[in-house]
């Protein structure tokens, strides 16, 4: 397969501009996505090339331009909204939970709503406690939602194109950190479909599952664990709504352990509600309990000095999964 | 409110027209009032929102509309379904929660809708419907049709951000699109003359530079005449509207709540005098339109439709308990999302 090298930025730019090449009815709007080509430059060029209707710059009214999306979804449009950080999805959770994740099913399966909402996750930029959380668990726990935490460039631009056609509500989260690093990435087009998880490194010692850039995390902290003979078996599930359980049940089934890494605060977060639905179908294979690598139930602070200690990250998953195979 | 009413005949509109009109607003009442005995009797679950003495804001708004055309309500939503054509059978059975109901029994009164009809439904959380109505109407204009979309809501969700912003945008990108405020005084107990400083909530279209208009709400022809200017101007793509109907709820903020505590009898009785549906009535038979016996016969006839409307949903099962597991998502090759 031929590849390119091109940034996780973009690479979301590639994903939007070949859907709305595709399909006319793919329009976006947010804040900032027009003439500065979207604050993380996700989606540069976009508006000269389609146009100020197709490509819409928003005033700074969350709640009211996602149901605005909400409602051209409704009526014929496949839009995807950008929501500039994460933080801000709760401006607009009433639209986002109580209305486009409901209509479909209070309507009796009458409405189709092909909406596409993207948004950041992740800490490690200073920007303090309100534009650094990663608030994924808080969408998980809405029904009627699909939630994307794609990791590196050829992962989001597969998983973009997936959300993009898809006929139903989705919330993709793109790391922040991620926006200006180089991948490889196919040539040629293509999709990844949802509910199918990415094994990255096979092993038997143990299983980490890791969310976003956290498989990355993972991964790199894997290949060193490697050179100790501790051999992880590395899961990117790539969607948590639908999540491909099935693939992490059998990984855990052969290494008998599994930590769970997400950059999402622990308390009822998406690293516990991992582990225990599929808790039931690996108990007796398990030999240490699974654990989770989260970021502590705080609100992440501004100096780097306070933020990187309580950010799950390389070297934490390394000694983590130590810990947990060597004791 | 006084009974100060134009000639029928000023209105430019048809007999047929008119008489829809009428039997329109009958229908909306009729029809409410056999789901308060269903209530009464026990045959209804959770509760619904009425719309009596509402009747000529649904009516004469979607007089204007064609079928292509879009509208969103509100919880108190029953009257405006029903003034865009919404099969009142399947509205009483969804209503009573059974399965041939417009949702299969998992929306109930809040949630009808019939996206067939450009019918984007009742809604259940306070202004809600208004930016879902705004991307309706942007919709339109990318899609480069000429189809308006009607916001309906209450003078209570003109103090959300929502009506703010989406009016906002509206405004700023001459959206197709009429907001229709029906202000009928009273947020649940909430008086809005005590909660707003501004006497007419049509003066805040001033602030986003759109037409702002008050009406009264109960005479179906005003309304149908005024709406009928916004729903042009948004059709030639010169942008949106906001309608104030000055109007009045009859009952308690739902079905179960008298209403009284927060009211006084005499505002509500005064009220009943200005009743849209019997100063129409009183209109045409005075004006030789149509005579009291035809006026009766109708009467008569969308009695026996509302009848058997709920016939219809009483004699309609319950749906299926499996079917709490359907229609969450739009699935493809059978694997269930949950």
């Amino acid at each position: 397969m031929k590849t390119k090298k091109i940034t996780y930025a973009q690479a979301i730019v590639e994903a939007i501009n070949e859907e709305m090449q595709r399909d006319k009815n793919v329009i976006l709007l947010g804040e900032d996505v027009g003439i500065l080509g979207g604050n993380f430059k996700a989606t540069v060029g976009l508006y000269e090339k389609y146009g100020g209707e197709r490509v819409k710059d928003t005033p700074i009214s969350e709640n009211s331009f996602t149901g605005l999306g909400l409602g051209a979804a409704l009526t014929g449009l496949r839009p995807i909204v950008e929501i500039m950080f994460g933080d801000f999805l709760m401006l607009a959770l009433d639209q986002i939970g109580n209305q486009a994740a409901k209509i479909r099913y209070m309507s009796g399966g009458q409405a189709k709503v092909p909406l596409t909402i993207r948004t950041t996750l992740g800490g490690g930029r200073s920007s303090a406690a309100q534009h650094s959380q990663s608030l994924q668990a808080l969408v998980c726990h809405i029904p009627g939602l699909k939630v994307v935490m794609p990791s590196s460039a050829s992962e989001v631009k597969g998983l973009l194109k997936t959300a993009i056609r898809d006929d139903n509500p989705v919330i993709f989260f793109e790391h922040k950190m991620e926006y200006n690093k180089t991948y490889e990435v196919p040539e040629e087009e293509y999709t990844i479909p949802f509910g199918v998880a990415n094994i990255l490194k096979e092993g038997k010692d143990i299983t980490i599952v890791g969310t976003s850039n956290q498989a990355l995390n993972a991964l790199k902290a894997a290949e060193v664990l490697a050179k100790e003979s501790i051999r992880a078996e590395v899961i990117d599930p790539r969607t948590l709504v639908p999540l491909d359980k099935d693939t992490i049940i059998n990984s855990v089934k052969k290494t008998g352990r599994l930590l769970i890494v997400d950059e999402g605060y622990e308390r009822c977060g998406v690293a516990g509600e991992i582990a225990m639905s599929i808790l039931k179908d690996v108990f007796y294979y398990l030999d240490a309990p699974i654990e989770r690598l989260t970021t502590a139930n705080y609100p992440l602070p501004f100096s780097p000095a306070l933020e990187f200690p309580i950010i799950p990250d390389e070297k934490k998953i390394y000694q983590r999964v130590k810990k947990m195979v060597i004791g | 409110m006084e009974n100060k009413f134009k000639p029928i005949k000023h209105y430019g509109l048809d007999k047929e027209k008119v008489l829809k009109m009428y039997q329109d607003m009958l229908k909306i009442r009729y029809f409410e009032n056999k789901i308060t005995y269903l209530y009464s009797r026990g045959l209804m679950p959770g509760l619904a929102h009425l719309y009596i003495g509402e009747e000529a804001i649904a009516v004469g708004v979607c007089t204007n509309l064609t079928k292509r055309d879009f509208a969103i309500s509100t919880h108190r939503g029953h009257g405006h379904l029903i003034a865009q054509g919404a099969d009142l059978k399947k509205m009483m059975a969804e209503v009573l929660g059974k399965e041939a109901g417009y949702c299969k029994g998992k929306g109930g009164s809040m949630h009808i809708a019939d996206f067939s009809k450009g019918i984007l439904g009742a809604n259940g959380i306070v202004g809600a419907g208004i930016p879902i109505a705004t991307g309706s109407a942007y919709s339109a204009k990318v899609r480069g049709t000429d189809q308006v979309t009607i916001s309906f809501f209450g003078d209570a969700a003109s103090n959300q951000g929502t009506f703010h912003e989406s009016i906002n945008m509206a405004a700023a990108w001459k959206l197709p699109v009429v907001y229709i405020c029906e202000n009928n005084l009273y947020g649940i107990s909430v008086d809005i003359r005590k909660v707003t400083n501004t006497k007419d909530i049509a003066t805040r279209a001033r602030a986003y530079d759109i037409p702002g208009v008050v009406v009264d709400g109960n005479d179906v022809l005003e309304v149908y005449k005024v709406s009928q200017k916004a729903v042009e101007r948004a059709r030639k793509g010169e942008g949106p509207s906001l309608i104030e109907c000055k109007t009045y709820r009859w009952k308690g903020h739902h079905l179960g709540d008298p209403g009284q505590v927060y009211r006084l009898e005499k505002e509500t009785e005064e009220w009943k005098e200005h009743c849209p549906i019997k100063t129409f009535r009183e209109r045409l038979i005075k004006e030789k339109i149509f005579s009291k016996e035809e006026l009766d016969l109708i009467e008569k006839n969308t009695k026996k439709i509302i009848n058997e409307a709920a016939d219809f949903a009483i004699q309609s099962p319950y749906p299926n308990e499996n079917e709490v597991y359907e229609d969450l998502f739009v699935e493809e090759g059978g694997a269930k999302t949950r």
